[in-house]
């Protein structure tokens, strides 16, 4: 019998910046997951690692540009995609992703995020959704489910939430899909799939929040909101599920509707160009 | 096959064409834009010519997506720029101060109108002087130019893109009404003419240890590598080091901001640019800037003609502000007037520069201030 070998490397050890660690999470929080997920997905792409671009937000989802060894930008709040645009317009060689959260995407981003779906710039992104905006203390945001408790909503959150899906396939997105962190084959394939669409895709990715909210929702920590994912998700296949039930509430036993919901081939933007005489 | 880029010879068009046309003639790759009067036809007339020249015309969304979009073209290599007016400046302001913090080049072109608010839309204003200085929060060093011409909407645009690309900042050229939809002579030069500050690259290849903020020169700006060429960047609004790692405390902080700031001022002589018509022997001397300057120049020639020693300073440049050619020509002069299209911005400046009373001609905006108050003020101080 062998014995244990230690290994000196790790085959994701030149895309994280290892001299930025500890990262700023929190115990059970799932957006390392994604990260990695993303990570492993660069190195499946077969691409030049060099010709991998991420743009964050803010929030503590934005801080994967902070991570990730490649070139990477942490922006000001909700204009990742924005910047991400620019980057992609003014290089097309590169392959951009936005990597950030649900609050600064949908929120003071919402504007934006809808925008590029419309144009189909092609840009990737993938938006962690853990209902709440974690970095500043468990505010409620735009996903977060009605009635659900927050530090802003002490008596429960009277606003109703955004269907991300739903809104993201209106607004014209080339492909959305749906994957939580315990999905995390899935989502590296995922990652592959946007990486191989051309024009705007989007991946939500369902990731707990204990601290920010789980506590304050009965959900105790991170293992227990994946053992609500193990339990309650389900795949969704070409479509069988309506729009307007992909909205989620980890509070009500109910089916999380998780998948590729989108996988269409309209025409990405591209510049105007005339070809002078 | 003609060059697409410098229409070179003598045109007829008014100051935002002008202004486009400068831009497509210092290489301008990239215009991300939002519509708003009166700075549309710097969109307009970019929309037709720079698909002609390879270049990328996006129309987004509001303004926070548009600079945000310069700010990442320039951040993969392009020149970029936008144009509005005092209402997206505003909306600006947020990512003009992650251009400072970044250090990304870009080119802001802000047609002023009335304001505050939506104010007049279609009616000249200069109100957006101590926005242009002092708008995103934070310290930083701010340059802006003011055209009073369309011809020098076209050369100073170039200018923008050279400052902006030589000390790794946004710039901004702040014009009015007046100047962009007056229609003049406007004479660009052939190409060879022109020349063009480039942003300085590290001389460290990718691979090696680089430090991307560290400025190494008297001039205090870091050489800068673009998205894609390997070095494996990190750029972050967040107060940060030398690698440009997130860094959050007082030292570091105090560190870069102080940076931010010096590379304006150390740099002073090369960015203030003025004019002086009669100051030679001027007692009474008359400070003004765009639109303002041109009755301010036929105010200060009646003067002239009626024996006053009157003599005018233009501001070509607001910011940094010419505090030494202000302080030089008013100690010689024993009245200090300044004439401009809101109710004493750059008045407050020449009083701190100065420290002394300034007589000020000033309106709230609306339309140009013509020469006879100004006349009037040099007269009574005669």
């Amino acid at each position: 019998m062998t014995s244990p070998q230690m290994v000196d490397r790790h085959p994701l050890d030149d895309l994280i910046r290892a001299d930025r660690m500890p990262h700023i999470w929190c115990p059970g929080c799932g957006i390392g997951i994604a990260m990695r997920c993303y990570a492993q997905g660069i190195l499946d792409s077969g691409m030049e690692i060099d010709r991998h671009v991420v743009v964050s937000g803010i929030g503590c989802s934005g801080r994967v540009a902070g991570y990730m060894n490649i070139d990477s930008y942490h922006t000001t709040h909700g204009r990742a995609i924005p910047f991400a645009t620019g980057i992609k317009l003014a290089k097309p060689e590169l392959m951009v992703t936005v990597f950030s959260g649900d609050g600064d995407l949908a929120a003071i981003g919402g504007n934006h995020l809808i925008h590029a779906a419309r144009r189909n710039i092609d840009i990737k992104v993938i938006c962690i959704n853990n209902f709440n905006f974690g970095m500043t203390g468990g505010q409620f945001g735009p996903t977060s489910p009605k009635g659900s408790l927050a530090s802003t909503a002490p008596y429960g959150n009277p606003e109703m939430p955004f269907n991300l899906p739903y809104l993201l396939a209106a607004a014209g997105a080339n492909y959305v899909s749906r994957w939580t962190t315990l999905h995390a084959r899935q989502l590296k394939e995922a990652v592959l799939d946007a990486f191989r669409k051309p024009g705007f895709t989007f991946i939500e990715v369902l990731a707990p929040c204990p601290v920010g909210y789980g506590k304050s929702n009965n959900i105790n920590d991170g293992l227990e909101e994946m053992e609500l994912y193990r339990t309650r998700c389900q795949l969704v296949q070409d479509g069988d599920v309506r729009d307007e039930d992909l909205v989620i509430d980890m509070r009500e036993d109910k089916p999380i509707f998780i998948g590729k919901f989108v996988d269409r081939d309209r025409p990405p933007y591209q510049p105007v160009q005339v070809q002078s005489e | 096959m003609t060059d697409k880029r410098v229409l070179t010879g003598r045109h007829f068009m008014n100051g935002d064409e002008a202004c486009a046309e400068g831009a497509i003639a210092a290489g301008c790759h990239f215009f991300g834009g939002y519509p708003i009067t009166p700075s549309t036809e710097v969109a307009e007339h970019l929309a037709r010519r720079l698909p002609e020249v390879e270049g990328v015309f996006v129309q987004m969304e509001d303004e926070l997506a548009s600079m945000a979009a310069i700010l990442g073209a320039s951040a993969a290599g392009a020149r970029a720029m936008t144009a509005t007016s005092g209402p997206g400046l505003s909306l600006m302001m947020e990512n003009i101060g992650l251009g400072m913090m970044l250090e990304i080049p870009s080119v802001i072109i802000d047609v002023q109108r009335g304001s505050p608010s939506t104010g007049l839309p279609t009616m000249p204003g200069q109100s957006d002087v101590m926005q242009a200085r002092w708008g995103s929060h934070g310290d930083y060093g701010s340059v802006a130019y003011s055209p009073w011409s369309p011809q020098e909407m076209f050369d100073l645009t170039i200018h923008c893109f050279n400052v902006a690309d030589r000390y790794r900042l946004p710039v901004l050229l702040l014009s009015d009404e007046v100047i962009g939809h007056m229609v003049e002579r406007v004479v660009i030069p052939p190409p060879e003419q022109g020349s063009r500050w480039q942003r300085k690259h590290p001389l460290t290849p990718p691979g090696e240890p680089f430090e991307p903020f560290r400025a190494t020169d008297p001039g205090l700006v870091p050489p800068m590598v673009h998205a894609g060429e390997g070095y494996k960047i990190h750029y972050t609004g967040l107060t940060h080091d030398e690698r440009g790692y997130p860094d959050m405390n007082a030292s570091t902080h105090h560190k870069l901001v102080t940076r931010l700031v010096n590379k304006v001022r150390v740099n002073r002589d090369q960015l203030v640019l003025v004019e002086n018509y009669d100051t030679q022997d001027a007692d009474i001397l008359v400070i003004s800037f765009g639109c303002t300057a041109r009755s301010a120049r036929q105010a200060v020639r009646e003067a002239r003609q009626a024996g006053i020693r009157a003599g005018l300073l233009r501001l070509v440049s607001l910011w940094p502000f010419p505090e030494q050619q202000v302080q030089a020509l008013s100690a010689q002069a024993k009245t200090v007037i300044v004439a401009e299209m809101n109710l004493g911005q750059v008045s407050l400046e020449v009083q701190r520069v100065t420290g002394r009373p300034v007589k000020g001609v000033f309106h709230a905006g609306g339309a140009m201030i013509p020469p006879a108050p100004i006349l009037e003020a040099i007269r009574e101080s005669a």
